[in-house]
């Protein structure tokens, strides 16, 4: 099974995340932002950084880099795919996940280990947790802020969409604690804190991580 | 040649934080008129001649789909002569 990590110009965690699919048992496959195929991986992970160094909105430049074309069909048809960090604010840019990703409340760039419960063990990226598992993986950013209005909001949460909360203090203003959501399939899932930081602990503060990437093998077996 | 304006503001409701600061930072100067701030983005787009009412059409366009993000941006196109 092949995983996909594109790397755009400004990205910094595709080798984290190229190292994290291949813990899982998968094989990582590094992308480009300007390749015109997938060379057919099964999966798909955008990753953190700051992609076309965050000019105009983060994300707002990459989701019409030529790779996402093909990215954004093939999710639609079920591929999964995660965005993580500046990639949750990609899918949020090419609306294949509703809301907006805005400036952290206090304005600071936070970078720490934090505490979020999985709320959703249903989807590609999350079945190899206990729905209400506690985890502890690195946030870094400085747009985690998740954004819609209030309808939107009621949707999420009444189809489940929430994946992960942040627990304890909400760290940057996000409605309802949101630290990731999902579409209403399942298949592709956004989260703000980084699960490929977090693999092994001798260089995360846990392993809590590494579920993500073991729950996508399992879902392209299946 | 003429320049259109695309000015893009947070919508009423979405917290910004940015303006939230600058307000906070203006009695500290000793400014104390203002209420509230907002802060947003102004796009200068120059072409040729007069702007015909297909390129004004394609602005739009553009606008709502790479200047602003309409989920959480509004957007207003003036042509400057």
């Amino acid at each position: 099974m092949k995983v996909g990590v594109i790397t755009f110009p400004g990205t910094l965690d595709d080798r984290d995340a190229l190292r994290a699919a291949n813990a899982a048992g998968t094989t990582a496959i590094s992308l480009w932002h300007n390749d015109a195929d997938l060379k057919g991986v099964d999966a798909v992970i955008l990753p953190g950084g700051f992609s076309y160094g965050d000019y105009l909105r983060c994300g707002a430049i990459s989701r019409f880099a030529p790779v996402m074309e093909k990215v954004i069909a093939a999710a639609n048809g079920g591929m999964p795919l995660l965005g993580i960090c500046n990639g949750f604010q990609v899918l949020c840019e090419a609306h294949l996940l509703p809301g907006a990703l805005t400036r952290n409340k206090d304005l600071h760039f936070l970078c720490r280990d934090q505490k979020l419960v999985i709320e959703n063990n249903a989807t590609a990226w999350t079945s190899d947790y206990a729905k209400g598992q506690e985890i502890v993986i690195p946030l870094k950013n400085g747009e985690g802020s998740f954004q819609c209005d209030d309808k939107t909001l009621a949707t999420l949460e009444g189809e489940g969409r929430v994946v992960a909360r942040y627990v304890g203090e909400n760290p940057n203003g996000s409605r309802n604690l949101i630290a990731g959501i999902s579409n209403e399939r399942g298949n592709i899932v956004g989260l703000m804190p980084h699960p490929e930081h977090a693999i092994e602990t001798l260089t995360g503060p846990s392993a809590d991580g590494l579920a993500f990437f073991t729950s996508v093998l399992k879902a392209m077996v299946k | 040649m003429a320049i259109i304006v695309v000015e893009v503001m947070l919508k009423p409701e979405i917290l910004d934080p940015q303006g939230v600061a600058v307000g906070a930072a203006l009695p500290r100067l000793g400014f104390t008129f203002a209420k509230s701030v907002r802060q947003g983005k102004r796009f200068e787009i120059e072409i040729d001649g007069q702007p015909t009412e297909q390129q004004m059409q394609e602005i739009e366009k553009a606008a709502a789909t790479l200047l602003a993000n309409p989920v959480i941006e509004t957007y207003v196109v003036t042509v400057q002569a």
